[in-house]
Order: C-alpha cells, then structure tokens, then sequence
C-alpha cells in the first residue's frame, strides 16, 4: 500500500486541514514545488503580492480583522529576507502567522548557494519558533504543532523553512488530530492556579476610590468574547476605562466610561487618570514606553493589578501588586463571578467624586485644534472621514507617524478588530499591504488605510495587487508633503532644523492611482473634502484619496519622551522644561 | 542593569551570581534560541555548559551561570521559559541548597627546575595527570570554581601554563523522593 505523497502536496494538505482560506505569497526557486501544487487545486486561494514584505503585512492584516492566522508563502534568501521586518512586526504585536519559506536543498545548505540564507538562524529572535524541516515524514507535524504554537497563548508569528528537495521527497500525511504536542510547548492555563490571585484583584477593585481599567491588545486577541465581558465588567464596576492603541475597540469610543486612548498621544483626561488613580486594572497591556512615559513617575500611588497571558511581561518594567496569568475572556469571566458572588459593590461617593474629578479633565479639551480657514486640517480630514464612513461596516488600518495618532484620536471605534495598526514595531508601510489583508478577509467591508505620504511609497507597489485581485481598498493619504512625526521631533527637539524629513519629488498620487488603473482622487480645500470622502466611498475600486493638508500641523497632546502622564503637552507653545527636555532627547 | 532607557526607579536589589539549570528537548537551534535570548537582550553569561541527560527523552540540560540583580535573573528565567523546546527552569539559589563543580584541564610547560614545585602543587590540590601519547604533562582538576581558581592562581606563579574549562555545572542538593 502506498500512501506517500510529496511534500508539497503534505504543505497543501496541512494547510488545507487547518482550514487555511487564503496564502499570501511571492513565488520563487525554492518554492516552485509547491507552487506546482497550489496551481493543481482549488481549495485554497493565493493573493499574490508585489514585494514579500507586503504578503506578510497582508497576512496581518488578514489575521487582526478576522481572528484567523495569516499564512505566508514565500522563497528562499531574498524572499525570507523581505518577510524579517514583517515578522517582526507581528511578533511585537501578537499577530499569529505561519511563515513558509523555500530553502535550497540539502546538499546544498551551507555552501552559499543561490538565493541561500540561514532563514532559521535570521528569524529566530523574531519568531515565536521556527523550524527546519529535513524530513519530509515530519512535515505534517511540523505544520499542526506550528498552527498550534502560532494561536496559542500569546499568538505570534512561526516560520517552517523546508528545503527544495523536501518538497519534492515523498512521505507520509498525517492528520491534525494524530498529533500529540507536548504540553511544555505551549501555554497552558492552570485553571485553579490564579483562583486566590483573581479573588484578590477582585477585592481591591471594590475598595477602590479611583479605579482606571487600562486595557490592552490582548483583549482583542482573546477574542471577540472577552472585549463583550470585559465592558460587562467595567459597566459593573461604573469604573473610567483607557485603551491602548492596541487595544481601541475593545471599549467603543461612545461608551460612558471611555477615556479614549492613553499614552504619548492620548487623552489628557486618560493620562491624568492613570496618574492619579489609587487602583489600577491594566487587562491585556503590556506598559510600553509609549504607555508610561517616565518610570519612576508612573501612577505613584496605586495598586497595579496586571492580566496577561505572557508571565514575561509581568514585572517587566512596571511592578505590580497582583499579577493573574491567563487568557482574558477567562480571567474577566471569573472575576464577574466573584464580583457578584459576593456582591460587591463600589463605593458610590467616591467613585462620584473621582469622575467629577476626571470630568473636569475633560474639560481641558485636550484635542482641541485650531481649524480655520480652506486649509483641511489633517484632524478634521479624520473627523469627516469617521462622520462619513461610521454607519458602514469599516476597517480602518494605518502607516506609521502622525496620521497614525490623529486617526487613533479622531476615528471612533466601537469594535474590536477594526483598527489595524503597528504598533509596537512601528513599521511604515504597514497600512496598506494590511487593508489588502483585511479587504481579503472581509470582501464586502469598507476598507481605509488612513496613510502619510511618506509611509505609502514604502509598499507602494501593492497597488498593483489590490487592482488585480478587484480589491477596492481606499488609501487616505494626509498629505503634508513630510514625515510628519520626523518633522514634529526636529521642531521640538532639535532647534526647527528639518534633517532630510521632505519628502520632495513626490508623486501625483492621482496620477500614480491611474497608472494602476485605479481611481485617483483629491482634496485641496475644506470645499472638496466631502465629496472626495463620498466619492470614494461609492468607487467600487481601488482608491487613492490625496488629501492636501497643513503642512507644519503638530499631534498633540503630547507627552514628551522622558515625562510623566501628568506632564502633558498640550500644545506647541507649552514648553517643556528644559532639564527634562534634554533628558528625554536620548529617548526614542 | 537596567535595561530600559527610562529609568526604573525601585531597581534597588544587588547584583549576584545566579546557576539556573535549563532543561531543552534535544532538537537542532535549541542552544541558539538559548543564547540569542540572552545577547538580544543584553543579559550576561559567565559560563555555559550543555549536554544530553537522558537517551530516552531526547532532553538536554543547560547550566547557565549568569550575574544580575534578581528583577533581571527572574525576567531571564521567564524570557527562558517562552522558548518552545525549554521544559523547565530552576534557578539554583532560590531552590536553596545546591552543588556545583567544574573540570579545568591545564597543559603545564615543565622543566627540571620547576617540576618538583608543580607535582607538588598538584599533589595538593588532587590535580590528575592525564596519561596521554605525547608523554606531555597535562593535569586534571574538578572540582568548585574557587578551588579550580586558586590552583590555576598558584600553578601560574610557577610556571606558564594553558587552560581549558568546562564551567561550572550544578544541580539541587535538596532530598527527593523517587516518583513512580
């Protein structure tokens, strides 16, 4: 009896048994075996980029609006190469992603063959794992244990490299559920283990006199249940909660008890708040720099309870009172359990208090912006772009830089998965190559990547395959003819002098959108914004809106790099004093 | 060390030397993933030793010798932790009490004038001469790395000398009963 197949045909048929819709890929040398074979089926459909830094974004993309993992499929060398930065990206913000690369074949590793890297050895700090795979009988295991490690615990991205005569040896399949994985290869919950930690934080919630949630991007990726338990939870507590840029969604922006967004560009209110507040739940958030701002100044008189699924992240940078590992959805679960177990009740008086408190914060009216003339001010393009797009199913993902901050604080979201953002790697040139993922993922939804000029021409050439695959994502561009956040830095902190942040010799986008045979569209003036807005909306094609905006706008508020929450800038002619401003200049 | 350019103000515990024993399935990368761990992140290693423990399992143990204060050892002992094919980490000094023990092999350069004073010191500190085909005088010493330092101190004093170590290994001292 034979029951071999080829290599290839086990990639396929993994990928098929994990119920993989779509791969995005770049074809090459290494890969043509497998390539041989997708050409041979028709269960699962290939997205075909321009450049394979754009598959893997894509494959973001595709994963963060759907919940599902993005599979990349690219060759040897080069194509492994291109994916480092994507890989990367996903790896600092918890996407899960199966990597496929093509390696030159055995006898070949190691003597600097053609299109030859050490693909393994170059991803492995930027993977959760990564395998070799030299036996072609091993290759169904390897890609269950692979989808496995990529979703489970803190989701991130695995890469199976397999060498070119693997593909073409033949072996045995087998199937998902043959597989045992053992149990020290992924994260498992201890579901009694945190029971003590989880009656704990419940406890020191209800005594709280000035609680703050500060919610993260975990709780996306736990799911759409946990984001719908953990507003349950906070409306039970009466608490103000702040998100994350990750984590925008998770609470909708109308909420009640919504800060909106906290961190370098975040609400003054919400900033305030975490400093000031004597208990603090942070849920799926990780104290990033961008989040904290000064250490040694952050929130110094409360208790800091910590939820997160990765033990590493506890302790890191910030210490906390209570630390409960585990996944969200079942961390909340429990601690709605407890709450009303023992019928807990916040202090009514002081909770009072506290939001008259954070009332008055708001007042400040820290978004505030100076938006007169017929120059569109880059917030208000955002404010109309929300007004315009908000009773239609949207996705909204962006570049990198100011554009990015202003459409975190002026798009309102009300759902989770629907803003898809680099956020931890910060990679330009996400925002595009994601919308082509997302739009992918979501055929019928409207789909902006809300974009600088600057970052855009860095994955540019995927206009070519959001034109092929008739996918009508919408490029937003706010144009201001620099790189922005670059631009912001100079003029802060080193003197106005603008070092190499023009971007001159730009293109006509309109042009540019045309020669795709896209549709190119722009805005001057306030006068043409909502038409350009709504004309773009109605285009069942790719779109690329130029969106002329002022060009020296700053993004504020701000909390310089080496400040503290309290310690906000509000607007340009607030200075910063001058000791701090120097200490904080050798930050990033 | 801290790691963060925003400085982290409760870093106030002292820097010690910590053995943490790392237990690895025996699969290709597994001492780079290790490794990697510790340079991309700026932590330090003093000596590390790797070898399979059991044929059966296919499991490894690495013995990590590392420096830091213990907000760092702990953050390293759960970086560890992350790593797919790590079983487990003990971190030697909070488990209590502990062995440890080390192989130098030290090739002596000999003469007629120096080679009562060597055998001697050898004598002393129990260093075996390892009988080899060239007849060459190299010696043996196991033992802690303290006793292993002051040999090479005193033999170095003597004569010029080459070394080679295998650092440290460890393991719990603690009584433990037989599962099964």
């Amino acid at each position: 009896m034979n029951n071999e197949i080829t290599g290839a045909e086990i990639v396929l048929k993994s990928l098929t048994e994990q119920g993989v819709e779509v791969v995005f890929g770049y074809p090459g040398g290494a890969v043509l075996p497998i390539y041989d074979t997708l050409f041979k089926q028709n269960s699962i459909k290939h997205v075909l980029v321009r450049q394979e830094g754009g598959a893997i974004h894509a494959a973001e993309g595709y994963a963060r609006s759907t919940g599902k993992t993005g599979v990349v499929l690219v060759t040897s060398g080069p194509g492994a190469t291109n994916v480092v930065t994507g890989l990367t990206d996903a790896m600092m913000d918890s996407v899960p992603i199966v990597c496929i690369t093509g390696q030159v074949p055995q006898h070949l590793i190691g003597s600097d063959a053609f299109q030859e890297c050490d693909t393994t050895g170059i991803t492995r700090p930027c993977t959760k794992h990564n395998y070799l795979v030299k036996d072609v009988n091993k290759l169904s295991s390897v890609f269950h244990e692979a989808f496995t490690i990529a979703q489970n615990g803190r989701p991130g991205p695995v890469l199976i490299d397999i060498p070119k005569d693997v593909q073409f040896a033949s072996g045995i399949y087998e199937e998902k559920n043959k597989i045992i994985i053992p149990s020290h290869r992924l994260f498992e919950p201890s579901p009694d283990f945190e029971k003590n930690k989880i009656e704990e934080a419940v406890g020191l919630i209800a005594n709280a006199k000035k609680p703050i949630f500060y919610i993260g991007g975990g709780c996306i990726n736990s799911g759409p249940k946990a984001s719908k338990l953990v507003r349950e939870f906070i409306n039970m507590v009466g608490s103000p909660v702040t998100m994350t840029l990750m984590g925008l969604g998770v609470v909708g922006s109308s909420d009640k008890n919504s800060l909106g967004m906290l961190g370098m560009h975040g609400m003054y209110e919400a900033n305030m708040a975490m400093h000031e507040c004597d208990v603090m739940i942070n849920i799926g958030a990780r104290f990033d720099d961008r989040v904290t701002g000064r250490l040694d100044a952050f929130s110094p008189n409360s208790k800091k309870i910590h939820v997160d699924i990765d033990e590493s992240n506890i302790n890191k940078t910030i210490n906390v009172d209570v630390p409960v590992i585990g996944d969200v959805k079942q961390v909340v679960e429990k601690m709605i359990t407890v709450w009303k177990e023992k019928k807990f009740q916040i202090d009514d008086k002081a909770l009072k208090l506290w939001w008259d408190k954070i009332n008055k914060w708001k007042e400040v009216d820290c978004l505030n912006y100076n938006n007169e003339g017929k120059q569109i001010k880059p917030q208000y393009a955002v404010q109309r772009l929300y007004e315009l797009t908000k009773n239609t199913k949207t996705f909204i993902t962006t570049e990198v830089g100011q554009h990015q901050m202003w459409a975190a604080q002026f798009y309102k979201f009300e759902k989770p998965n629907r803003w898809l953002t680099s956020g931890g790697l910060g990679t330009m040139g996400y925002g595009f190559p994601a919308a082509i993922g997302a739009q992918v993922g979501h055929p019928d939804a409207l789909v902006v990547d809300i974009a600088g000029d600057a970052s855009i021409l860095m994955n540019i050439q995927e206009m070519s395959t959001a034109v092929q695959y008739r996918l009508p994502v919408k490029i937003f561009i706010l144009n201001n003819e620099y790189m922005g956040m670059v631009r912001q830095w100079q003029e802060l902190l080193h003197g106005g002098r603008y070092s190499e942040s023009y971007t001159d010799s730009l293109p006509d986008f309109v042009k540019l959108a045309e020669s795709y045979k896209a549709v190119g569209l722009r805005a001057k003036t306030t006068d043409d914004l909502d038409d350009v807005i709504n004309q773009m909306i109605e285009t069942k094609n790719t779109v690329i809106a130029d969106i002329w905006v002022t060009k020296e706008e700053n993004c504020f508020p701000m909390i310089q790099s080496g400040s503290a929450h309290n310690e906000m800038m509000l607007s340009k002619d607030q200075k910063q004093d001058k000791k701090s401003a120097e200490k904080g200049k050798i930050l990033v | 060390m801290n790691k963060s350019v925003y400085d982290s103000p409760d870093q106030v515990s002292e820097t010690k030397r910590h053995i943490l024993t790392v237990l690895v399935d025996n699969e290709p990368g597994v001492l780079a993933r290790v490794i990697g761990m510790f340079s991309g992140r700026g932590y330090n290693i003093d000596s590390l030793n790797v070898a399979e423990v059991s044929n059966d399992e296919n499991i490894s143990r690495i013995t990590i010798v590392t420096h830091g204060t213990s907000e760092v050892v702990s953050q390293i002992e759960k970086q560890l932790l992350r790593i797919v094919p790590v079983h487990s980490v003990t971190n030697l000094d909070q488990e209590g009490s502990s062995v440890e023990a080390e192989v130098a092999l030290v090739y002596i350069y000999i003469s007629d004038t120096n080679k009562k004073k060597v055998y001697q010191l050898c004598d002393f500190y129990r260093a075996r001469k390892i009988e080899n085909e060239n007849n060459t005088t190299i010696f043996e010493i196991a033992g802690a790395s303290e006793r292993v330092n002051r040999f090479i101190r005193e033999i170095n004093e003597i004569t010029k000398v080459e070394i080679v170590r295998s650092g440290p290994v460890a393991i719990s001292s603690i009584q433990k009963n037989e599962e099964e």
